[in-house]
This record gives structure tokens, sequence and C-alpha cells, in this order.
């Protein structure tokens, strides 16, 4: 790969046009450009800026609960007989999953441009319902696009958004899936440029967004870095994260990039590569542009997009962030893949061993680590991210398992 | 650049010319809509109501900055199959009966790195395509695309919108050619339409700062409205009317739907050829 940084680091990219290598960018209708060149401003200012921060630390810790703990899973551990595995508990966080790591430090940005509106896309709902949220915590109007498909299979997430005092618009376009939510989402933006902030949910979109995600969502690395090394004294073997659009994993993997850390993202295989069910881009796709940036997606010949399907929304999303795409192409992170039956073997297992029911993401990656923990040794670390529990995937594991509620 | 429009000479250049003092007419269709078979007799009926000039929309499942009109013209059209090497070739028949309209290919970018921007440049000149409209492809990322369609002398026609404002207005002008588009509403296709007011001093200061003739379009759908717009600017642009129309006359099960579309499109062509000249020239 021609990627040629001129740092040792790999944790300075973007570079000053949003690109990770090949990936990323700013592939938007001229309308916006100049909403992202002020957005891009606007966080430089607020990056630069120690009572941002600082306000940002203060409900990290008193409004979100952070940091979330590093859990040493000693009963999976002995289940899985090989490394010690130790769980990152961001679905302990206020809202029960890691997206509200990022919801903050947005709507603290768009706070400081003076938006007023707030819009956002979401798959799971989980994003859906941080973003309703800090909306409803910074007290300002704010409006959900989420496909119709995904309402009906993540119905309490909507009842949540609703009571926060959201407005959740059902998305009939497309497959009625997130990447028609996100399409949606963007043609509200384009059309009110004026107040309105769209809250990106994931480390995808256009430039800056990849990278104040990741930014936003870094804290999860971070913690977990300090509190291994104070559990362990020393890094961890192998880290391992659920890939949706990418932003749980990027918060992890990111501050060890330069470390000795094998890092493995897990796509959703849904039915199986092979079936042409899944939602794995990298693992499926070639790269193209889609929502604002130049990525791996899954798409046909002639460049259409084609639908992903994961068992869990907040997978089913036919790209992955560029960062990822990067990563990716210079070998620094594995992206592995995860089939829906293996992801809902996995859901069980950790509410049967550990007490701890997952989303069905996280079960994805921890499906991964359930496969390759057996195989090394005792001695060995192993690190996932514990992004989301898993109430609001009760009906459709139930549904799958054969199970009427 | 190279000598733009290829074999054709510059088609666009020329036909601002052959029009002016009125403005031009633009019209917008869905490539494909409602079948690849029927594109040819629209392209023709395009012509024969009087369009000055064509926007071929090549489809894209996620089309993000249209709206619903558009949108569902793009899914009828990659329902019934249209690709671009499809519509590459169905210009390539329309310059066998047309010799001056110009066309212009419109669309996102990801079907064309698909295609291969190499290829989608080389053939797209040589059938007889005059410019080229990426919706999703600013200056800044215009790299892989922008060398390939000037060597094959295709212009790559840039937009302006309500939010370019003076910081931006240059980095949109510095690569334009062909025409200046002016969206006159932010927003997506087929939504609001913008006040004669805005119209003409949106006009008036892009050509203070462009030699560039400019279009205007976005939220133009009737003969009126055109008349208004072409008052003012050098090109009316009228789509989500036309994919509406083309759309209501599929789904009737219509044995004529180019007919309809000349019928429409003769409203609008003797609105803009009516209408008085504000244009300070
Ligand atoms: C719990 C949970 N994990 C993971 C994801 C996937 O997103 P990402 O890849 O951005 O972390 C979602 C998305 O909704 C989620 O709710």
């Amino acid at each position: 790969m021609a990627d040629r940084d001129p740092s040792p680091s790999l944790r300075s990219g973007p570079d000053a046009r949003g690109h990770f290598g090949a990936f990323g960018g700013r592939y938007v209708a001229e309308t916006l450009m100049p909403l992202l060149l002020d957005l891009e401003a606007a966080y430089r200012e607020a990056k630069a800026d120690p009572a941002f921060r600082a306000e940002l630390d203060h409900l990290l810790a008193h409004y979100v609960g952070r940091p979330s703990p590093l859990y040493f899973a000693e009963k999976l551990t002995r289940h899985l007989g090989g490394a010690k595995v130790y769980l990152k508990r961001d679905e302990l966080n206020h809202t029960g999953a890691h997206k509200i790591n990022n919801c903050l430090g947005q709507i603290l940005l768009a706070r400081r441009m003076g938006k007023t509106r707030i819009i956002a896309e979401t798959g799971a709902g989980q994003h859906g319902v941080a973003t309703a949220t800090v909306a409803a915590r910074f007290g300002l109007p704010c409006v959900i696009y989420m496909g119709a498909r995904d309402m009906a299979r993540q119905a309490p997430n909507v009842f949540r958004m609703r009571l926060l005092g959201a407005e959740v618009r059902a998305v009939e376009s497309g497959s009625r899936t997130l990447k028609d939510a996100m399409n949606e989402a963007l043609r509200d933006w384009v059309t009110n440029v004026a107040d309105t902030f769209y809250i990106i949910g994931t480390a995808a979109g256009p430039h800056p967004y990849p990278e104040l995600v990741r930014d936003f969502q870094s804290v999860i690395g971070e913690e977990a870095k300090a509190q291994m090394l104070a559990a362990e004294g020393r890094l961890p073997d192998l880290c391992v994260a659920a890939v949706g659009g990418g932003s749980n994993a990027i918060g992890l993997f990111h501050p060890f990039l330069d470390d000795p850390v094998e890092l493995v993202g897990v796509e959703a295989a849904g039915h199986g590569l092979d079936s042409g069910e899944h939602a794995a881009s990298i693992a499926g796709g070639r790269p193209g542009v889609l929502h604002g940036n130049k990525t791996f997606l899954l798409q046909d010949e002639d460049g259409q997009i084609r639908d992903a399907h994961s068992i869990s929304a907040g997978l089913d999303y036919p790209g992955i962030g560029p960062e990822h795409a990067w990563l990716h192409a210079i070998g620094r992170v594995r992206y592995e893949s995860v089939t829906d039956a293996e992801a809902l073997d996995a859901f069980a297992l950790l509410a049967r061993v550990e007490g701890i029911i997952p989303a069905l993401e996280p079960a994805h990656a921890l499906a991964h680590v359930a496969k390759v923990a057996p195989a090394m040794a005792a001695d060995r670390i192993l690190l996932m991210n514990l992004c989301g529990r898993g109430d609001k995937d009760i009906f459709t594991a139930a549904e799958a398992l054969g199970v009427r509620l | 650049m190279s000598s733009a429009g290829g074999a054709g000479g510059d088609r666009l250049a020329r036909t601002f010319a052959a029009v002016a003092p009125r403005a031009a007419l633009v019209t917008f269709v869905c490539g494909g809509d409602p079948a690849p078979e029927l594109t040819p007799a629209i392209l023709d009926a395009l012509v024969a109501g009087g369009a000055d000039i064509i926007e071929l929309g090549m489809p894209f499942s996620d089309p993000m900055a249209d709206g619903p009109s558009i949108q569902a013209g793009n899914l009828r059209a990659l329902g019934a199959g249209v690709t671009i090497a499809k519509l590459i070739a169905i210009v390539a028949g329309f310059r066998r009966r047309n010799a001056d309209t110009p066309i212009v290919l419109m669309g996102y970018v990801n079907p064309v790195l698909a295609h291969g921007v190499e290829r989608f440049a080389r053939d797209a000149a040589a059938a007889g395509v005059d410019g080229v409209i990426l919706v999703d492809l600013p200056p800044e990322e215009a790299d892989e695309v922008a060398p390939a369609l000037a060597a094959h002398g295709l212009h790559l026609i840039r937009l302006a919108t309500p939010t370019t404002d003076d910081r931006r207005l240059p980095a949109v002008l510095e690569s334009a050619s062909g025409f200046l588009y002016h969206v006159a509403v932010a927003g997506i296709t087929g939504a609001n339409s913008a006040a004669e007011a805005e119209i003409a001093a949106a006009v008036a200061r892009l050509k203070a700062a462009t030699r560039l003739p400019v279009a205007v379009g976005f939220g133009v759908r009737t003969p009126a409205q055109a008349a208004m717009v072409a008052a003012h600017a050098d090109a009316v642009v009228v789509g989500s009317a036309i994919v509406d129309l083309v759309g209501a006359a599929a789904a009737r099960g219509s044995n004529d739907v180019p007919g309809e579309v000349a019928a429409f499109v003769a409203t609008l062509a003797e609105a803009v050829r009516g209408a008085p000249r504000r244009l300070a020239a």
C-alpha cells in the first residue's frame, strides 16, 4: 500500500483534507462544503480549549458514569480455557452503550457553534437514544431518522427516544435501515443548513466526522490502557471490538495503534459471507464513495450500494469508517467476521457464564473471542470492548431463538 | 484543459451563443426511467419540445441530494436495469440523430468509479457527451476524476449554492467549466423554490465573478417559474417536474410517455422564449 506517512505514528491521521491514505475525504454536495469547513474550524478551536475538555470530562464522569470498569471475566476465561479475557464495560454507561461518549462531545460542539436544532440517524436506536438524551439534557429540539425496518425490530428504543422528547421519523426509502436513515439525515441537513447540527453516530461520513467521533470515543481505549496497566502491569496482547461503522472499535484501538498489541475488528457476516446476506464491508466489499467518504462498501459491479444484512441493527450498514479501511489496507488491524448464529450463541454464553446480557453488536466481538481465546496460552491477555448491553435486543434474540414473549 | 467538447467542438458554448440573448432551457431526466428502451425517444422528445441542453441522470441507489421525485426515478431506472454503459450507448445513438444538442451526464461519483474513470471519460466523450456533473464530488476531491474528463474534452460542471459564500466561491470557480450551475435553494431536488429577488441577486453576484454562463435550477417546476428564472439567468434547469411526469405517465400505463414529455417541455420552452430579459449583459 502506497500510504507513506512521514510520521512514525499511526495516530496522526487524517491529513489536512481528511484523508486516511486513499480513504476518507469530503464527498458531499457543494451546499454542505462550507458547513463542513466551519465544523472543522470549530472542532480545532474546541480541541485547543481546555474549558471544552473540562466540561466534557465533567459530564463523562457525572452524567455518563465514566470511567467504565475494566472487568476480568474470570468465569468466561475459565469456560474458554485459554487467554485471560477482560471486558471493557462500556455497556454500563448511561443509555447503555458507547454512543453517548460521542454524542456529548458533539452536542457541546453544536452549542459552541450556536446551532439550535439537532438531527441524527440511528440503526439499533442506541445512537438515537444517546442523541435524544443529550438533546434533552441541553434543551435542544431533536429529530431522529430511523429506517422503518429498524423501528420494527428496535421498538423499545423508539419508545425511549420519544420519551426523551425526540421526534422519530420513519425512513421508508431503500432498504429502510441505517444507510437510508443516513441519506435522509443528510437531506435534512442540506435543507436546514443555518440552524441544524448533524450528530453522526459512527466514525464515518465526511471529514471531520470520522476524526472527531474517533477522538470522542478514544476515551474507551485510553481508560482501558491505564486500567490494564494498573491491573496487569502490561498491555493486552489482543484487543477485539465489533465493527458497524466502527466507532467503538476505533475508540478502543486508536490509543493502542503505536503499541505492540494485536487488533481485531469483527464485522457482521449475517447469514454467512457466501450467502450474499451480510454486513462485512471489508471481507465482502470494495472501495467506493458513499455518505461523504471513500471506504470499503458493499456494492454491485455497477457501483450501486447493496443492502447489508445482520441480526444486529447496529452492524447492518454497507460501509465502514475510512480509518478502518486504511488500517486494513496497511495491515495494522485485522478484520474478521462472525455470523448471526455465532453472535446469538455468544449472546447466550455471556448471559449464562458472567451474568451479563450483551448487545448483539458486541456479541459479535465475543463470538470471535470465543473462537480464539481457547488457543491462546493462559498468560496471554485479551481485551474486548463490551460496548453495549442487550436489553434492547431481547425481542430480536427471543424471536431468533424461537421463544415467544 | 484540452479543447472541450471533443469531436463535436464546444457544443455547450455554441448553444449558449446561439440562443442568446434569451436563456437556454435545460431539461433533466433520469436515464433509463421508466425503462432504458424508452430513453432514446424521451431524449428526442425533450428536443422536440424545445429543450436546448439535456441533463441525463445516471441513476444511483443512494441519491442523497435528491428529493422523492428523483429518488423514485432512480429506482424505476435501476429496477429496469439501466447502467452507465447502457446510457453511454444511448447517447451515442442520440448523437447519430442529433449533432447539436449538448448532453450533460449528471449523477453521483460511485457508479463512475465502479465503471472506471478513464473508461467512462473515453467512452462518454466518444459517444458525444459534452459535460459531467457529479453532485458529491466537490473540487477538493476531484483529483481522481477531473484529469481524465479534461483529457477527453469533457466539461466538469461545478455547482454554486446559497451557502457558497465569498470565501468559498473562488474554490468552486477555479476548476469550473462549461457553465456554472447555481443551486437556487439550500436543499434537495424537487423541494422549495427560491424567490425572484434571491435568484436575481445570486446570478448577478456569480456573473461578476465568472465569464461562464450561469444556469439556475432546483425548485423550477412550472412554465411561470421557468420564465421568471429565464429573465435573470443564462439557463433554466427543470428536473423533478419532468421526472414526476414520466413517473405518472408510466404508472398510468401511458403508451406515449415521450409525447407527454414533449408536450410539457413545449410549455416550458414557450415560457422561456417569451421571458422578458432583465439580465445585465
Ligand atoms: C451497542 C452497539 N455497538 C456497536 C454499534 C455499531 O456502531 P460502531 O461500529 O460505530 O461502534 C452500535 C450501533 O448502533 C451499537 O448500538
